[in-house]
C-alpha cells in the first residue's frame, strides 16, 4: 500500500496531479482511492489531496502519521501537513515559498526558509526541487505539478514507472498541453536534490 | 469494464443507467459535478435550474408526466427546495425521482453543516447512504427502483468525502428509459385538503411497509467479527470505521431512514458493548436510545465537523506505537515554534469583485452580502461585508436593516449579490425593496458566470448547461420592469465611476441597482496579458496597493513588488498608487 499526500495552494493543480497518480496505478491493476479538496480553498486557499494505492484501502483519507510520501507544493504547506507522515516517510517539496495575503499584510515575513529548515530537521528523507527553474524552462508556471511528479517517480516513492505516468499525461491531458508537462516530468526527475538521505 | 470514478460521476452514472430522461440542479459545492457529468450523457436531458426549488419542481414534473428523474443539490439546497418536497412526499411518483442531497461535515465549502438526514425524516421519504463510488453509483439505481415500487421520492444522502473522493466502480449499460403511462390523477397529484387529507395516510402506510423493507434489505448488514464490540454505521463513516478498527463486528446501515429497529436490537444483543459512529448528528443513536437500548455515540464523538479516521481511533483507544509517535511529532513542531502561515482563500488575481470592495471599504460602507465568490470579500484587508446568511438574503437584510436603523442609516447601506444568486432568489428580494419603500443601493455583482462552484452557466449568461446558446435575462431590464427606476451598469475596474455612481445612488431616496459588470478573470485565462511592475525607485512604500488583497502584490522589505507569474495585469494596483510607481512590464515612467 502507497499513501500519498499532495498538499498545494488552490489553484498550483493539485488535483490533476492526484488523478494522474491514481489512474497510472490504475492503469497497471493497482486499486486507486484519491480524496481532493474542491470548492472555496481552490481560491488561494491550502488544498490537500490523498491517494491511496494498493489492497486493503478503505477510507479515501490518509489517517495521520501514515503517509508514505507527502508531495508539498509549496513549503509551509508541505509543513501544514507534517502529523500525516509515517515515521522515515519520504517528502518532496518545491522550495518556491508563495506569500498568503494574511502573511503580506502582517509583518510576518514569511518567505519559506524557515519552513524548509523544519523539515529538514524533521525528515528523514526529503528531496527539494527547484519548481520555479523547471517552470521557467518549461515555460509555464503551471507545469510544477508534472515536475514535482517526475521527482517524487525517480525517488520511487509512488510505486509507478516515469514512462508509465508518460502514458497517462499522453492519455489524458489536451494534446496541447502533453509536450510541455512531458518536459517537466522528466526535468523534475532529473533536477532533484536528494537531502538528509541517510 | 472497471473505471475510477468520483461519487458525483458515479451518481451520474447510475442515473444513466437506470434510464433516467431528466437531470435538473443547482450548482452547489459538493454536489455541481453529478449533474455537470450528467450533462454529457446525450439520452438525459440536464439544466442548470434556477434554483434548487425549481429544480426540483422541473424534476417532479418528469417524475409525475412518467420519465425518471435526478435532483441534485447540495445540502443548504434542500432547504430551498423543502416546499416541494415535503408535498411531493405526499403525492409520491410516477417515474422514479432521487433527490440528491450533498451534505458538507467541515463546511469546506458552506455556511452551515445540517445533516440533512433530519429533512428525510420530517418528510417521511426513505433516505440511502452510500460510502464510495460503487455504492455511489448502486444506491443511485436501487433508489430508482425504490422510488417506484414504494411510490415515494428517495433521498440519495452523501457527504463532501463520497462526492470528491474516487474509487473504483464497474460500469454496466443503460436500462430502457420506456416513459410510465401518464394519467390525469387528480386525487393523487392535487393536493388540496380534501385530497391531502387522503394522501397523508399513505404516506404512513408506505412508512410501514419502508420499514418492512429496511429489516430484510441488504443496504443493511452486519459484518460480523468479535462480539465485544459492535459498531453501527454507514457513509463514509463505515470506511473510516473499517480502516482503523480491524476486529469489530460492524452493521453497516445503507438506509438510514426509516432504520432497522430489529436488526438494530438484534445486533445490539449480541455483542458486549454498543457503539453508533456517525458524523454530524445523534441521528441513528437517537433511534437507538429511544428503544431502550444501551448504546454509545455522541458521549464520545463529537458532533461538530467531519468525524475523521484518527478521530475515531482515539476515541476508541486504539493505541499503538505509530500513535504515540504523532503526539510525539506534535510536541517536536510546538517546541520548535514552527508554525505555517495561515492560508485563507482570496478573490484570484484580476478579479473583477476586489474594486469594489476596494471602495466600499474606503468608503466605509455597511455591506448585508451574499453567498458566492464575493463572500471572500468579508476577508482582511478587504473587510467589506457585513452579514453572510444564505442565498438572496443581501437584499432582504439591506431592507430589513434599513426598517430598524432608518433612511439616515440606509445613506450608508448596499447589498451585494452575484448574478447566479440574484436569479436564484435576489430578485424577490429586489421586489421586497420596491414594494416596502425601501431605498435599498443593491450592487450586482455580474461576473458572467456562477464562479465559486466552477463556472456554471446561469440564465443571465446566454448557454445553457448542454452548451447550447439562449437568451440572456436582462437584469437592468428586469430590474426597471419590477420598479426600480434608477438603474446603472459600471465597469468595477473604473474606481472613479464606481464611486461616483455609488455616492449618487446612496444619495438617492429610492431602490437603485448597480450592475458591476466584468467578465470573471478565470474565464480570461487564455488571454494574453503583461504584467504590472513596481519601481522599487518610485515606490514610497505607502502600501495603499496592499489594501486590495491581491495575491501577487508582496511586501518586499520596506516596499512592495508584484509576482510576474500570477499577475494579469488588471491594472487595478496601478490606480490605487499615489506615486506612479506600478506600470504595465515594458512602458516607463513619465
Amino acid at each position: 500500500m502507497i499513501n500519498c499526500i499532495l498538499a498545494g495552494v488552490g489553484g498550483q493543480g493539485t488535483v490533476l496531479a492526484s488523478k494522474l497518480i491514481a489512474q497510472t496505478a490504475m492503469n497497471r491493476g493497482i486499486k486507486a482511492r484519491t480524496a481532493e479538496t474542491i470548492g472555496m480553498a481552490q481560491r488561494g486557499g491550502s488544498v490537500v489531496s490523498h491517494v491511496r494505492l494498493g489492497k486493503d484501502v478503505h477510507s479515501p483519507l490518509i489517517p495521520l502519521k501514515s503517509a508514505d510520501v507527502i508531495i508539498g507544493f509549496e513549503p509551509a504547506e508541505a509543513v501544514r501537513c507534517l502529523s500525516y507522515l509515517k515515521t522515515k516517510g519520504t517528502v518532496i517539496v518545491s522550495q518556491k515559498a508563495i506569500k498568503p495575503v494574511t502573511a503580506s499584510l502582517s509583518d510576518t515575513d514569511y518567505d519559506g526558509n524557515e519552513m524548509l529548515e523544519y523539515l529538514r530537521s524533521q525528515v528523514s528523507s526529503l528531496i527539494t526541487v527547484d519548481g520555479e527553474r523547471i517552470c521557467a524552462q518549461c515555460g509555464s508556471s503551471k507545469v510544477l505539478n508534472t515536475a514535482l511528479l517526475g521527482a517524487a517517480i525517480s525517488a520511487h516513492a509512488l510505486g509507478i514507472s516515469l514512462e508509465e505516468m508518460e502514458r497517462t499525461i499522453k492519455e489524458k491531458l489536451p494534446s496541447k498541453l502533453v509536450a510541455m508537462n512531458l518536459q517537466a516530468l522528466y526535468t523534475g526527475a532529473q533536477g532533484t536534490s536528494k537531502e538528509n538521505l541517510q | 469494464m472497471k473505471k475510477l470514478l468520483t461519487g458525483n460521476e458515479a451518481i451520474a452514472r447510475g442515473a444513466w443507467e437506470a434510464g433516467v430522461v431528466v437531470c435538473t440542479a443547482y450548482p452547489g459545492t459538493p454536489s455541481t459535478e453529478i449533474t455537470e457529468n450528467a450533462a454529457k450523457y446525450k439520452e438525459m436531458y440536464a439544466e442548470w435550474s434556477a434554483n434548487e426549488k425549481v429544480a426540483l419542481e422541473v424534476g417532479l414534473g418528469a417524475s409525475i408526466a412518467g420519465g425518471r428523474a435526478l435532483v441534485a443539490m447540495k445540502h443548504v439546497g434542500v432547504n430551498v427546495a423543502a416546499d416541494p418536497l415535503f408535498t411531493f412526499a405526499y403525492t409520491g411518483v410516477n417515474g422514479g425521482l432521487v433527490l440528491v442531497s450533498a451534505d458538507d461535515p467541515g463546511m469546506h465549502s458552506s455556511q452551515n453543516e445540517q445533516d440533512n438526514r433530519h429533512f428525510a425524516r420530517a418528510a417521511k421519504i426513505p433516505v440511502l447512504e452510500p460510502s464510495d463510488s460503487q455504492e455511489a453509483k448502486d444506491f443511485t439505481k436501487l433508489a430508482f427502483n425504490l422510488s417506484e415500487n414504494f411510490d415515494t421520492p428517495v433521498m440519495l444522502r452523501i457527504t463532501t468525502r463520497v462526492a470528491h473522493s474516487q474509487s473504483l466502480v464497474e460500469l454496466a449499460e443503460r436500462q430502457d428509459s420506456e416513459l410510465k403511462k401518464y394519467e390525469k390523477n387528480a386525487l393523487k397529484f392535487v393536493m388540496i385538503p380534501a385530497y391531502a387529507r387522503r394522501r397523508h395516510v399513505a404516506v404512513e402506510a408506505r412508512l410501514d411497509k419502508l420499514r418492512e423493507y429496511t429489516e430484510a434489505t441488504p443496504l443493511n448488514r452486519i459484518e460480523w467479527k468479535d462480539t465485544k464490540i459492535g459498531v453501527i454505521t454507514g457513509g463514509v463513516t463505515y470506511q473510516y470505521v473499517k480502516e482503523v478498527l480491524k476486529d469489530v463486528s460492524i452493521l453497516k446501515l445503507g438506509m438510514s431512514f426509516p432504520l432497522p429497529q430489529k436488526l438494530i436490537t438484534e445486533f445490539s444483543r449480541k455483542v458486549d458493548k454498543l457503539y453508533v459512529i456517525e458524523e454530524l448528528e445523534p441521528f441513528i443513536e437517537d433511534y437507538v436510545k429511544s428503544w431502550g437500548i444501551e448504546v454509545h455515540g455522541k458521549d464520545i464523538f463529537p458532533g461538530i465537523g467531519e468525524l475523521l479516521p484518527e478521530t475515531i481511533a482515539e476515541k476508541m483507544g486504539v493505541s499503538s506505537s505509530e500513535k504515540k509517535a504523532l503526539f510525539k511529532a506534535a510536541e517536536s513542531a510546538a517546541l520548535a515554534n514552527v508554525e505555517p502561515p495561515i492560508r485563507p482563500p482570496v478573490l484570484c488575481p484580476g478579479c473583477p469583485h476586489r474594486g469594489l470592495f476596494y471602495v466600499l471599504k474606503k468608503l466605509k460602507i455597511t455591506v448585508a452580502g451574499d453567498i458566492g465568490c464575493y463572500t471572500l470579500g468579508s476577508l482582511a484587508p478587504l473587510s467589506a461585508i457585513d452579514t453572510t446568511i444564505c442565498m438572496g438574503a443581501s437584499i432582504g437584510t439591506a431592507i430589513g436593516m434599513e426598517k430598524a436603523r432608518g433612511k439616515d442609516f440606509a445613506r450608508n447601506l448596499v447589498a451585494v449579490i452575484g448574478d447566479s444568486t440574484f436569479i436564484h432568489s435576489g430578485i424577490t428580494g429586489l421586489i421586497n425593496a420596491v414594494y416596502s419603500k425601501a431605498s435599498t443601493t443593491t450592487i450586482i455583482l455580474d461576473n458572467r458566470t456562477t464562479g465559486m462552484t466552477g463556472h456554471q452557466d446561469n440564465p443571465t449568461t446566454g448557454l445553457t448547461l448542454k452548451g447550447e446558446p439562449i437568451k440572456e435575462v436582462d437584469m437592468a431590464l428586469l430590474a426597471k420592469a419590477v420598479g426600480v427606476e434608477r438603474v446603472v451598469i459600471v465597469d468595477p475596474f473604473d474606481l472613479e465611476k464606481l464611486e461616483t455612481v455609488l455616492k449618487e445612488e446612496l444619495a438617492a431616496e429610492e431602490p437603485s441597482v448597480i450592475i458591476a459588470k466584468r467578465k470573471c478573470a478565470l474565464l480570461e485565462k487564455d488571454k494574453v496579458s503583461t504584467p504590472h511592475t513596481v519601481s522599487a525607485e518610485t515606490c514610497t512604500g505607502c502600501m495603499r496597493c496592499m489594501r486590495l488583497g491581491c495575491p501577487c502584490i508582496v511586501k518586499d522589505g520596506k516596499k512592495v513588488r508584484i509576482n510576474p507569474t500570477q499577475c494579469v495585469g488588471c491594472g487595478l494596483c496601478a490606480d490605487v498608487c499615489f506615486s506612479g510607481a506600478i506600470q504595465k512590464e515594458g512602458t516607463s515612467n513619465g
